[in-house]
């Protein structure tokens, strides 16, 4: 009884020990890259050319999902809304929960599914076949020359990203609000404009698929520069940066949230 | 190639480069003495000297999983062995500052196994990268070298090929390309043979000949294909269980009178190397 | 080079959409536009009881948005609320007997100040006061009322 109970205490041990040493190795991973971004930052082509492959290949689906929850919100809302009366508070409730949280959120989770499972398997790969220890012996460091333009751009991209997902949303809700429930076009916006405050909730927004842009792309590639190099490996390396950043995005989303919207 | 040169050179330190042309040509490129290394509990090399003489073919034998690879990883200083000197060109490898690894690795080339080109570039861009990242070199100065290059190991006219459309010998006849495009005075080669057809096994086989006569390079193979390797060495050194267990040129080697290198170099299946894992009898364990 | 020049291309309108986004999230959704700040004038108003009033609600005149709540004081020895109103510059000819209320939009909206126009020649300046007001529509005070009128009226019968 007592030799399983310290067993299992044992086991938990080591693997609060296993997941502290790989955060030290990760924050130690993420402090040299940052390193590199003065170097990368003088080679925009670099950058340029990994925002495609982060941002722009990731725009569909974020184009596509932004529209769809903004319509299902429009509707949603206004049935709730409709029985008190209150169906012109439309605009002011999708654009709320489009800001605030969904466009960070959703936006992030999404592009830890497209962006952050390739950016693991590509750099698992470019490990596994050697090229980043031939970059080494070619005098090159692939943490600054590959995983420093990559992070760079998934900072950058994401809040382009969410924004994006956002305004389209509100307009989703206007599609499915005003013209099809017949909600006044005047109301949806004017009380929208008259509760969405530029500071606390657009500015703590951004702030938010900022911190998230950090934080997906980190585990993302980390975890790819961290995979055991076998096609196996990849696949396990893949599948926990989905779960992990996803966690990291809801689990920072409720820190941020209570930080910032706090009154 | 001169001309190269001069605007390359600018980036070596100045005492670098007069080392590199003016020293004494008997004193070994790179120089191990007293060499240990230990992955886990297991002693990948335990106290191993090794000379590679300049602008000589020096190759490193034994068989799978003796480490030889590791050996090519601490000259680089990609590894830092547990003890013991490691000496490439007089520099201590081991205690180099990052900056100095890196400026000496722009001497050294490295021919991996799998060629490990960069997948997301084509053939030329893959020669180009070194030149680009290191030199200041305008585009059209950097298509002849690439193109140059290219021409010395056949594949100028796949210039245009991505990684992925190359087969596992024209890859790795790209990567030595690229491992020469600096110009480097040594080149380690990781087990150039393996997985070769006899045909693209004979094009490499002459390739690093060629390139170690022409240029001068100094080679370094690491590899268990004893005929193929044997047959351009100057020098071999065979490593076993951590220790040499024999060296030599080729001939010293083909008339040793030790058991183990004869079974190694004739390819037997039995002797000092058993082909049966130690077990317990036969007999015993069918229980007869 | 065509190859890099459409991926830049590509780029570059993904930057472009997405800084157009914040840009309209900015200006169409958020009430950035609002933030003028000098463009506007304050005047004051006193209330016993503000409900749900809050700091930048509208205020209103005949249903139009003229300007909004700046700031929400308490006056400790008239034991009254304070609101100060900023009103858009535009609208610089409100009568001095103009009378202001707290109103809610709908059931459960949002509240916000409406003013009625007064009758007088004589027109607000900044920092004025409006004397006339009536406050908010506490809705827990209205059910009480009514429920007690109900059983008043049913005792009676």
């Amino acid at each position: 009884m007592t030799a399983a109970f310290l067993g299992m205490l044992q086991r938990l041990g080591r693997w609060g020990l296993s997941a502290l040493e790989r955060l030290g190795r990760g924050t130690v991973f993420f402090v040299y890259v940052i390193g590199g971004f003065p170097e990368i930052l003088r080679r925009g082509r670099l950058i340029v050319a990994q925002i495609y492959a982060v941002g722009a290949l990731s725009l569909v689906i974020i184009v596509v999902s932004g529209i769809f929850v903004g319509m299902v919100l429009g509707l949603q809302g206004y049935n709730t809304l409709v029985d008190f009366g209150a169906s012109e508070s439309l605009g002011e409730l999708v654009a709320l929960s489009l800001v605030r949280e969904l466009g960070p959120v959703v936006t992030a989770l999404l592009y830890a599914g497209r962006a952050g499972s390739a950016l693991t398997a590509e750099i698992g790969l470019m490990k596994t076949t050697e090229q980043l220890s031939a970059m080494e012996m070619m005098a090159v460091d692939p943490l600054h020359r590959v995983i420093a333009p990559r992070l760079l751009a998934g900072i950058i991209s994401m809040p382009l990203l969410a924004a994006i997902f956002s305004i389209l949303g509100v307009y989703g809700g206007h599609f499915v609000g005003v013209t099809l429930l017949g909600v006044d076009d005047g109301a949806y916006w004017s009380q929208m404009q008259a509760t969405v405050d530029w500071y606390d909730d657009i500015l703590n927004g951004v702030i938010k698929s900022f911190v998230f842009g950090i934080v997906v792309t980190w585990i993302a590639l980390f975890e790819g520069y961290d995979t055991a190099p076998t096609s196996e490996g990849i696949s396990r390396a893949t599948t926990r940066t989905v779960v992990n950043s996803s966690l990291a995005v809801l689990g920072l989303d409720f820190v941020l949230t209570a930080l910032m919207f706090n009154k | 190639m001169g001309g190269y040169r001069r605007i390359s050179a600018p980036d070596q330190p100045r005492s670098a480069r007069m080392q590199n042309n003016n020293k004494n040509s008997s004193e070994p490129l790179v120089r191990i003495r007293g060499l240990i290394f230990k992955r886990g509990q297991r002693a990948i090399f335990d106290n191993v000297d090794i000379d590679i003489r300049r602008g000589g073919i020096t190759a490193i034998m034994g068989p799978s999983g003796c480490g030889k690879t590791t050996l090519l990883r601490l000259i680089g200083g990609q590894l830092k062995p547990l003890s013991g000197s490691v000496r490439v060109d007089g520099i201590e490898v081991p205690r180099l500052s990052r900056r100095a690894l890196m400026n000496l690795r722009k001497r050294m080339g490295m021919l991996f196994q799998s060629g490990a080109l960069l997948t997301d570039l084509n053939v030329f861009e893959n020669v180009a990268f070194p030149l680009r990242e290191h030199t200041p070199l305008p585009e059209a100065v950097i298509r002849d070298l690439v193109l140059m290059k290219l021409e010395a190991v056949g594949l100028r006219g796949a210039r245009g090929l991505m990684a992925a459309q190359l087969s596992g010998g024209m890859a790795r006849r790209v990567a030595l390309a690229r491992a020469i495009a600096l110009e480097p005075m040594m080149i380690m080669y990781d087990e150039p043979f393996t997985g070769q057809d006899p045909i693209s096994m004979g094009v490499l086989v002459r390739l690093i000949k060629s390139l170690n006569e022409a240029l001068g390079i100094t080679s370094v193979i690491v590899s268990h294909d004893i005929q193929e390797t044997v047959s351009i060495a100057d020098y071999v050194y065979i490593l076993s269980a951590g220790k040499i267990v024999g060296q030599g040129t080729p001939a010293e080697l083909a008339g040793t009178n030790s058991q183990w290198v004869r079974q190694f170099m004739q390819a037997l299946s039995d002797g000092p190397v058993r082909f049966h894992y130690p077990a317990p009898s036969i007999t015993e364990d069918l229980q007869l | 080079m065509t190859e890099s020049r459409t991926l830049e291309i590509v780029v570059g309108g993904f930057i472009f959409a997405g800084l157009l986004a914040l840009l309209m999230l900015s200006m169409k959704v958020s009430n950035l536009t609002d933030i003028g700040g000098t463009d506007g004038y304050e005047i004051k108003a006193k209330f016993d009881n503000i409900g749900g009033l809050k700091v930048r609600s509208p205020v209103k005149m005949a249903g139009v948005k003229i300007g909004q709540v700046s700031a929400i004081d308490f006056d400790p020895t008239s034991y009254r609320a304070e609101v100060t109103l900023k009103i858009d510059r535009r609208y610089d000819k409100i009568p001095t007997d103009t009378s202001a209320k707290i109103f809610t939009a709908g059931l459960l909206g949002e509240q916000y100040i409406s003013l009625e126009a007064g009758g007088d020649d004589h027109y607000l300046k900044p920092g004025g006061e409006i004397t006339l007001v009536s406050n908010a529509v506490v809705l827990e005070q209205v059910i009480g009322q009514f429920l007690y009128n109900k059983a008043a009226g049913n005792d009676k019968k």
